[in-house]
């Protein structure tokens, strides 16, 4: 027997609790959320991909909808079953909320004898994304590292984080370039989160077993329809994720990756990468995690001077430009660094991995090249490099 | 979990008091005084139009704006302990530094920084770091610039117990040498200082050759020396290479490494060099270990 | 107290620590001369008899350009060797070399070492290594200076 709270009963949810809600007890959550002021986003099928997009209701979510990924290679298939989150992540992710494809940072008009600045205002919108993965709420925790938790702080970039409310939803259904659980950032979350929910369509039906993670997340779950759970009910969310595991499409080994990389830096199969990669940097552009940007200023028509800030890679020429030319002039070099940075030095700079194994790079790729395979040769060949690097500081 | 995820509401994201400025936003500085040391090189005297100076350690640098055109990082060449402005000495080297060069006394330069860490010598009243008797000062080309402050420090505390300085500095003609003034008055100041160039030209007496041929002849102490070294980074490497070969500690070596920046604030990842941030680790590392190797890495 | 030649090619880094009978051949060939500030130790052209140790002051190597003048290429000071033609055929100097300063030296006749050399063959391999040294060391000083390091590329 279980029982059943509606929405207006007032019982209350601790985190750390279990409880269960049906497609029901998601649409009240959604609603009061758009009731409390937030700007709902959430998975949406846009171009044959699914992507964050606005979010009110039960139905913008893509009901039955599957992906079939494969290294440079992605499709959507349409089924009956009632799966609402029955895919993996696609080309878009949540970075973009946080930290704009392109941004103004000021614009300044001289005045008088000097020059006065203007800031964007502050961004008063609240954004609570429903349906991200756990792999993406890893991402973003690792962007708030280089831009909010270093000496410098980005304050846009702080104050949208800051007014985040986060609904994760587990992969039941992850894709076949996933390796979230090598990476260890999934299926499974336990943190970085206010309402973590888990889909489960078993004999004891459709549902959703939710765990708050906030405070503010039990408030909000004690607000909607829902049920305490039962052993079943857990046992369900933990069969859902052993079988994510089993299903998951790659593994990547990171036993002593970040000091493999680090002595093989001068090894022959960076220029065999380069011979496929086509230098066009969709792999960092769909990365969840890849922060690098350009700084450009402009003046306008009216003689007043802009600042932008615009996603850039480090597979651009003119990345790594200094007076006389670019450092890393040869595709092979800068493959390295994309891989290297990703895997390796990241946990210099930051103290964490630069990836989380969502594996866009590998289904984005146009010619296919998957990180997981490339790092495997080189693990085979360890040693084929021309000389080796000490290992680097902090690595695991 | 990748590392320890913060919570969605996480304390450490708690958002500061709206500053007064987003950190990529300058401070304006009118134009004080303009001296051409060279041809191409110019250094710039800035002063804040409102509030205080900008206060900064030598090998710390700035990232300048020339409104509408762009920013660029850009050493401080003064030295904390002159009362005046805040000095930088430019090279015209493409549109941004074009501008720096051309501003006239008066003109408005933004200013963020200072940034990046710093050549650790003591300034005035404090203890040295790194104990040595004697400071090798090896410059190459613009390479002066940020070591310029440094020179000075250490000229200044000869009164004060400090050690001896050498300086080597490398040009490509006698024309292209900066900084005429301050040369002679670390050498009045009792520092050695020997000038080299590529290419000599008529009526220079000096050195022709490559600066790393002034050192074996040089009498520091190289088993009680620290080093300096800023340039070109093939100099660089060179350079530290000689000085290790003659029995330098690789350890008392301090470079100064250049890389793309366009933030300095450790945001926009163009400064990476492996492991390091340079605008946030650099520009001024330890030769010793890691970066001796980096320095030799082929990133081609 | 005036020094033995013996003690200032102990002294001079091309010959320190030579073992004793070596030390000896040397000073065989070996004088003690001093040159005022614009005196050639060297003339392009001339045979090469006679190379140089420096002991002290300064020496450019240079080469008459018509038109420009004299063009020094490189300057050496205290511890550098001054001419490497006697070494090889056909033992002719290619630049002069000047004293800028008042230079103190050590004037060693080529042919007379080249001859102790090929008489004996331990000492000369000796000799030409400790020779390569300096060689190689302006050599690739000169290569560091062919790249133009202070130079701006303008080609963008
Ligand atoms: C820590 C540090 C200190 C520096 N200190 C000085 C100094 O004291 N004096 C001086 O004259 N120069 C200094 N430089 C070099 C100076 O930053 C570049 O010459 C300048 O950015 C070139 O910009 P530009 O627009 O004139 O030319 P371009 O060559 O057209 O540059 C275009 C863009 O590329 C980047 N860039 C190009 N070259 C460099 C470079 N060498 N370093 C960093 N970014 C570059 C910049 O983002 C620049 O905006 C320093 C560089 C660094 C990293
Ligand atoms: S490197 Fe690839 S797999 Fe890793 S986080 Fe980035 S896009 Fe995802
Ligand atoms: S350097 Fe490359 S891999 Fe690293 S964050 Fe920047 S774009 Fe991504
Ligand atoms: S200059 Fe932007 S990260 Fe260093």
């Amino acid at each position: 027997m279980t029982t059943r709270h509606e929405a207006s009963d007032g019982s209350t949810i601790e985190p750390g609790d279990v409880v269960v809600l049906h497609v029901q007890g998601l649409e009240e959550l959604i609603a009061s959320l758009i009731d409390a002021g937030f700007d709902t986003r959430g998975p949406s099928v846009r171009n044959g991909a699914i992507v964050p997009g606005a979010l009110h209701g039960v139905t913008d979510l893509p009901k039955g909808v599957h992906d079939v990924q494969a290294p440079g290679r992605y499709r959507l298939e349409h089924s009956d079953d009632g799966q609402l989150f029955g895919w993996a992540v696609g080309p878009g992710s949540w970075k973009a909320e946080f930290f704009p494809p392109s941004q103004e940072l000021w614009r300044a008009s001289p005045a008088g004898d000097s020059m006065v600045f203007t800031e964007p205002a502050p961004d008063q919108r609240r954004l609570a994304i429903i349906g991200a993965r756990p792999c993406e709420v890893a991402a973003l925790s690792v962007l708030d590292r280089v831009l909010a938790n270093g000496e410098h702080r980005d304050p846009r970039y702080v104050e949208r984080r800051d007014a985040n409310f986060v609904v994760v939803v587990e992969c039941g259904r992850p894709g076949a370039t996933c390796f979230c659980s090598s990476m260890g950032t999934g299926p499974g979350i336990d943190a970085g989160f206010d309402v973590a929910l888990t889909e489960v369509d078993d004999s004891d039906g459709h549902r959703f077993v939710a765990r708050p993670g906030t405070q503010r997340g039990a408030d909000f779950l004690s607000r909607v329809t829902h049920e305490e759970s039962t052993d079943r009910d857990r046992g369900a969310r933990v069969a859902v994720l052993e079988r994510a595991g089993v299903q998951m499409g790659r593994r990547l080994d990171t036993e002593g990756l970040a000091s493999l990389l680090a002595r093989n830096v001068e090894h022959p199969h960076w220029d065999e990468v380069a011979e496929r990669c086509l230098s066009c940097a969709n792999c960092t552009l769909v990365c969840p995690t890849c922060f690098c940007s350009d700084v450009r200023d402009t003046t306008d028509l009216a003689g007043d001077f802009h600042r932008r800030r615009t996603w850039s890679s480090c597979f651009d020429l003119d990345h790594s430009y200094l007076h006389g030319g670019p450092v890393r002039a040869s595709v092979s070099s800068r493959y390295r660094q994309w891989m290297t940075h990703k895997l390796s030095t990241w946990w210099d700079q930051f103290d964490t991995s630069g990836c989380v194994g969502c594996g866009r790079c590998v289904t984005w790729c146009p010619v296919g090249i998957d990180i997981t395979e490339e790092v495997r040769a080189i693990a085979t060949s360890d040693g084929a490099s021309r000389r080796d690097v000490p290992s680097v500081k902090g690595a695991p | 979990m990748t590392g320890d995820a913060a919570p969605a509401t996480s304390v450490a994201l708690a958002m500061a008091p709206r500053g007064p400025r987003h950190a990529m936003t300058p401070v304006v500085h009118r134009v004080f005084a303009v001296r051409h040391e060279t041809i191409d090189v110019t250094t710039i005297s800035l002063e804040p139009v409102t509030g205080p100076r900008l206060t900064f350690r030598p090998g710390q640098f700035n990232m300048l704006s020339a409104f509408g055109v762009g920013e660029s990082a850009i050493s401080v060449s003064s030295a904390p302990r002159d009362a005046g402005p805040l000095r930088h000495t430019v090279r015209d080297v493409g549109p941004v530094t074009h501008a720096l060069c051309e501003s006239s006394v008066g003109d408005l330069i933004g200013v963020r920084g200072p940034f990046g860490s710093d050549w650790q010598v003591p300034g005035r009243g404090e203890r040295d770091v790194v104990d040595a008797s004697d400071t090798v000062v090896v410059a190459g080309g613009i390479g002066l610039a940020p070591l310029r402050g440094a020179v000075d420090e250490l000229v200044a505390r000869y009164g004060e117990g400090g050690g001896r300085v050498f300086v080597f500095v490398g040009a490509r003609e006698p024309s292209q040498v900066v900084f005429h003034r301050d040369l002679e008055l670390w050498k009045r100041s009792g520092a050695r200082v020997e000038v080299t160039v590529d290419r000599g030209s008529p009526g220079w007496s000096g050195h022709v050759g490559l600066v790393t041929s002034l050192l074996s002849s040089s009498e520091f102490d190289p088993s009680n020396a620290k080093a300096l070294i800023c340039g070109p980074e093939i100099m660089i490497r060179f350079t530290a290479r000689a000085l290790v070969d003659q029995g330098v500690a690789a350890g008392r070596i301090l470079v100064s490494l250049e890389r793309n920046m366009q933030c300095g604030l450790g945001w926009c990842g163009h400064c990476q060099l492996g492991p390091f941030l340079l605008c946030r680790d650099g520009p001024v590392v330890a030769y010793a270990g890691m970066v001796s190797v980096l320095l030799t890495e082929r990133e081609r | 107290m005036t020094r033995s030649i013996a003690q200032m090619l102990e002294a001079h880094p091309l010959f320190a620590d030579l073992p004793d009978d070596a030390a000896d051949l040397v000073a065989g060939c070996a004088r003690n001369v001093a040159f005022e500030a614009g005196a050639k130790l060297i003339v392009e052209g001339d045979a090469a008899d006679t190379f140089y140790l420096v002991r002290r002051g300064r020496v450019a190597i240079e080469v008459h350009v018509p038109g420009r003048g004299p063009v020094v290429l490189e300057t050496v000071g205290a511890g550098a060797i001054v001419g490497w033609s006697w070494l090889v055929p056909p033992y002719r100097w290619t630049f002069d070399a000047r004293a800028i300063e008042p230079v103190g030296a050590i004037a060693i006749d080529g042919a007379c070492l080249r001859a102790k050399a090929q008489a004996e063959p331990a000492f000369g391999f000796a000799l030409l290594t400790r020779i390569s040294v300096e060689l190689l060391a302006r050599l690739q000083a000169t290569r560091m200076r062919l790249l133009d390091l202070y130079g701006v590329r303008r080609d963008r």
